[in-house]
């Protein structure tokens, strides 16, 4: 039954397995596939296939992986996958600044045909013109759409592509001999956390601005930041809150003038797409997510590829190889000057780079402008809809301020009038089938949550969205305690969040929770 | 059985509806009733209790006579130990006597209702002995051992005595000279560090719940002053706990309350006065490090009086050290870092931006007003 049918919110119901942890499923013996003896014929070429690999290369006990049968690994991960709320499954908005947009099925054919999946990255150059071919013509769209001179898509995530950023920085401040003196890099709060991340990794110092009263980044505070120690401004734009600084162009002026580089995160370009670009901003760096807007699918924290631009007198920083153009063929080029080396093994995911570059060819430069018009139109309306709903605020509004592609709201007053916490909201999210992100830490904005509709949905989702937010909050008004102790639909129910906060306990993988939790590995 | 404390400040919020600010000392607390002023903290008690009767069967209330506990304790229906003797007016001192006696019982939790005045009472018997929550009942309430309301202080203590919620943080007890209070004149004084549950929600100026614990952002800061000490120089160091674990990495006694002096390493003077201070500094080259205190926000004026205009103008803006907690400038929710020195001319010197330490190699340029 409807609960509210003119909202069309859905009385949705997950399923739940009760499933274990792979390792447990493991019984010993089992295998998915036999792997047939071989032939007399070609063991009398080869041996037995192991004996020629050298004796200190091969290992001396088996892997401790899980045994089993190949349904029960399928059973296994459809199980898993039913207990999620995927970005195919539920009108995915509600992971704010990660731009999960519809990635069009035809792309994954590109991605996972044989012609790319088949290729091995040490394959001579002659044998893989097309794939090379690929990675030079996004390389040539993204320069068109940045007004920067040249990208790599080594770096495997946006921190990754943050990362070789700040080493181009340092590199530079090397090879002029300041190094030691620059080594201040300026970020602000509402930047996302990885360029601080970044700097600090690279050992550089970090100095954090905070917005004006209109949460806007503070230009008087960044004339107070900069001086001879620092060494660049690492900073995004439009911030995670959704406003765009119009003072972008003052803010690299200052910078430069104080000897230092500017590097533009574009992790969330998705409202900026042929709008506005980085070279008029006036960067020398900047990055792409391909795997957000350029609609490859996230895949769960990789693989993924940071997209990582220069202007033309950064290009002798770059990691190698680069991909360039005889005229005739394609070829690598390891011969630059300064380069910082290597910030991954070979060229970057070319699935990803394969599934950007059709998604670009695809829509060509109108469409592209047409996602940021969209994108945009879409997150304005969700705002003035979500400003309705009791107990939501939406901080730094004002009447006829627009944001772009993304919102961070607040759900402040909701907490102090019912005690319901963003928290809460998430978990009675998941009772509507609806997946819903509180934010990253850490939260200046009092209980929030970060929407960003892209261009993929329609009013109708928008509406059902919001109706859903509006249904838990007149719960959280008139039965609190139903919110507190949601979800009743979902499978997963309250977890304890010291597994994710605490050193002590956190595990990512098998060995490391048996370790942490007081179990032996059985081997 | 989990044993809880109760101590109700019957009279705690009775001035301020009556435009009072504040009822401390008898006379008041009658001028107040003359005024029609009725008792607030009982009710707010109850509000709070209220949450915890899940546990009604578990619980045993230990509290005093009467309006200071025993009738709301009881009007919820738990089993109640009472102390102390009964009594028509009470005062300060059975705060404070019915305080330490439930620390001899070994009680798990203390709940008060009341305000800056009741919970300085508290810290005057117990110290950090024993986590504390504060349901919010007074007048003044600048203390941060308060919950945001009694609802929450209820919650808290349920999360407490479940296992729920185990960190157990310092809480500033703060309280203003109410004589001066009522002329007008604000006046505030760090009086010590109550400890309290810690869950983000339910403590006033919510506090960003940023992975690291706070301990580890005051060790990474301190660690980053530390570095940069330079010799010879004198550093002197302001109350709170963020400055207090400089200290303790240098490994020097100190004072959490008062101003201490240090310099290569070595410790000149703890607890100085302001004449000690300028006689200590001279015309040698000084710094000095200062922490946010209290929820507003002060840097200077509040809780450091020591730290005259005189001293400030001989350091010189620029050498005075800032170091926060990212908690504790988020908590300000974007208003500025506060100065009260007593002197508007160096309240205005220190106006600006200024560069605060927040972690190791971690800074915010923060903006300071008066």
């Amino acid at each position: 039954m409807l609960e509210n049918k003119k909202a069309k919110l859905r009385n949705f119901h997950q399923a739940h397995w009760d499933e274990p942890v792979i390792f447990e499923l493991s019984a010993k013996g089992a295998r998915g596939i036999l792997v047939p003896e071989a032939e007399e014929e070609i063991k009398a070429e080869v041996g037995d296939g192991i004996s020629r690999i050298p004796a200190h290369l091969r290992r001396k006990e088996p892997p401790a992986l899980p045994e089993l049968f190949q349904a029960q690994v399928l059973r296994h991960y459809l199980h898993l996958s039913q207990a999620t709320l995927g970005a195919d499954l539920n009108i995915e908005i509600g992971q704010g600044t990660c731009t999960i947009k519809y990635s069009p099925k035809i792309n994954e054919s590109f991605a996972t045909s044989s012609k790319v999946t088949e290729l091995h990255p040490f394959q001579a150059e002659g044998t893989v013109q097309g794939a090379l071919e690929i990675l030079y013509k996004t390389d040539m769209f993204l320069r068109e759409i940045s007004g920067l001179s040249r990208f790599v898509f080594q770096p495997g995530g946006g921190s990754h592509g943050l990362f070789a950023i700040a080493s181009m920085i340092r590199a530079y401040h090397e090879s002029r001999g300041e190094s030691g003196k620059r080594d201040e890099i300026i970020t602000t709060i509402f930047s996302h956390p990885s360029n601080a991340a970044a700097a600090a990794v690279k050992g550089f110092k970090v100095i954090t601005l905070y917005p004006d009263k209109d949460g806007y980044p503070d230009v008087d505070a960044l004339r107070e930041a900069v001086s001879d120690r620092t060494a660049g401004l690492m900073i995004t734009n439009p911030e995670d809150h959704g406003l765009f600084n119009s003072k972008i162009a003052e803010f690299t002026r200052i910078v430069h003038e104080a000897g230092g580089l500017c590097s533009y995160d574009q992790a969330n370009a998705n409202g900026i797409l042929g709008m506005t670009r980085a070279l008029e901003g006036g960067f020398d760096f900047c990055f792409f997510n391909l795997h957000k807007t350029f609609s490859s699918p996230h895949g769960c924290g990789g693989p993924a590829v940071g997209a990582v631009g220069v202007r033309k007198e950064f290009e002798q920083f770059l990691p190698v190889p680069l991909v360039d153009f005889d005229g005739e063929k394609y070829f690598l080029n390891y011969d630059v000057k300064n380069s910082i080396g290597k910030v991954r093994m070979f060229y970057g995911v070319l699935p990803v780079v394969a599934r950007a570059y059709a998604w670009i060819m695809s829509l060509g430069e109108e469409g592209l402008k047409e996602v940021a018009r969209i994108a945009v139109l879409n997150n304005n309306y969700l705002m003035r809809n979500i400003s309705k709903i009791r107990g939501a605020t939406i901080p730094y509004d004002a009447p006829g301020k627009h944001r772009l592609e993304q919102v961070r709201y607040s759900w402040e007053k909701l907490t102090k009038d019912t005690g319901v916490t963003t928290e809460d909201v998430q978990r009675r999210m998941c009772d509507f089938g609806m997946h819903y992100w509180t934010s990253h830490h850490p939260w200046i904005i009092p209980e929030p949550f970060t929407l960003e509709p892209t261009e993929s949905y329609s009013k109708e989702e928008l509406d059902e969205y919001v109706a859903a937010l509006k249904q838990v909050s007149e719960e959280a008004y008139t039965d609190p305690e139903k919110v507190k102790n949601a979800p009743y639909n979902s499978c997963i129910h309250k977890i304890d969040p010291s597994l994710l906060d605490d050193p002590k306990k956190w595990a990512i993988t098998w060995r490391s929770y048996l370790k942490k939790h007081g179990k032996d590995i059985d081997a | 059985m989990h044993k809880v404390g109760l101590i109700v400040n019957p009279i705690a919020g009775m001035g301020g509806k009556v435009g009072l600010k504040g009822t401390d000392g008898s006379e008041i607390v009658a001028l107040a009733r003359k005024l029609g002023a009725t008792a607030e903290a009982p009710f707010r008690a109850l509000q709070a209790l209220k949450e915890l009767e899940i546990l009604k069967d578990s619980i045993e209330i230990i509290t005093c006579p009467g309006a200071m506990g025993e009738s709301v304790a009881k009007k919820c229906g738990f089993k109640v130990g009472i102390i102390g003797p009964a009594k028509e007016e009470t005062s300060a001192e059975d705060t404070r006597q019915a305080a330490s006696e439930m620390m001899k019982l070994q009680i798990e939790l203390l709940l008060f209702a009341g305000g800056d005045g009741t919970a300085r009472d508290i810290y005057s018997s117990i110290k950090d002995s024993g986590p504390v929550i504060g349901i919010p009942a007074g007048v003044k309430m600048h203390s941060s051992i308060f919950a945001l309301n009694p609802k929450r202080a209820g919650e808290l203590a349920l999360l407490y005595l479940t296992g729920k919620v185990k960190e157990l943080r310092e809480a500033e007890v703060m309280d203003i000279d109410e004589e001066l209070f009522r002329k007008g004149v604000v006046s505030a004084r760090l009086y010590g560090y109550l400890k309290i549950p810690f869950e983000r929600r339910y403590v006033q100026n919510v506090k960003a719940a940023t992975p690291p614990s706070e301990k580890y952002e005051q060790e990474a800061i301190a660690a980053e002053v530390v570095e940069n000490m330079e010799q010879d120089c004198i550093y002197i160091v302001g109350p709170g706990t963020t400055t207090r674990q400089i200290m303790q990495l240098l490994g020097l006694d100190y004072s959490l309350l008062g101003v201490d002096v240090v310099s290569n390493g070595k410790l000149l003077a703890k607890d100085v006065s302001e004449k000690q201070l300028l006689e200590i500094i001279d015309d040698k080259r000084s710094k000095l490090i200062v922490t946010p205190i209290g929820g507003q926000g002060y840097i200077l004026g509040r809780g450091n009086q020591q730290l005259s205009p005189r001293i400030i103008k001989k350091i010189g803006k620029d050498n005075i050290i800032v170091v926060s907690t990212k908690d504790k400038l988020h908590s300000l929710k974007g208003a500025p870092l506060l100065v009260d020195s007593g002197d508007g001319e160096v309240d205005e010197m220190l106006a600006g931006y200024i560069k605060v330490i927040t972690g190791y190699k971690e800074y915010a340029i923060y903006l300071v007003s008066f």
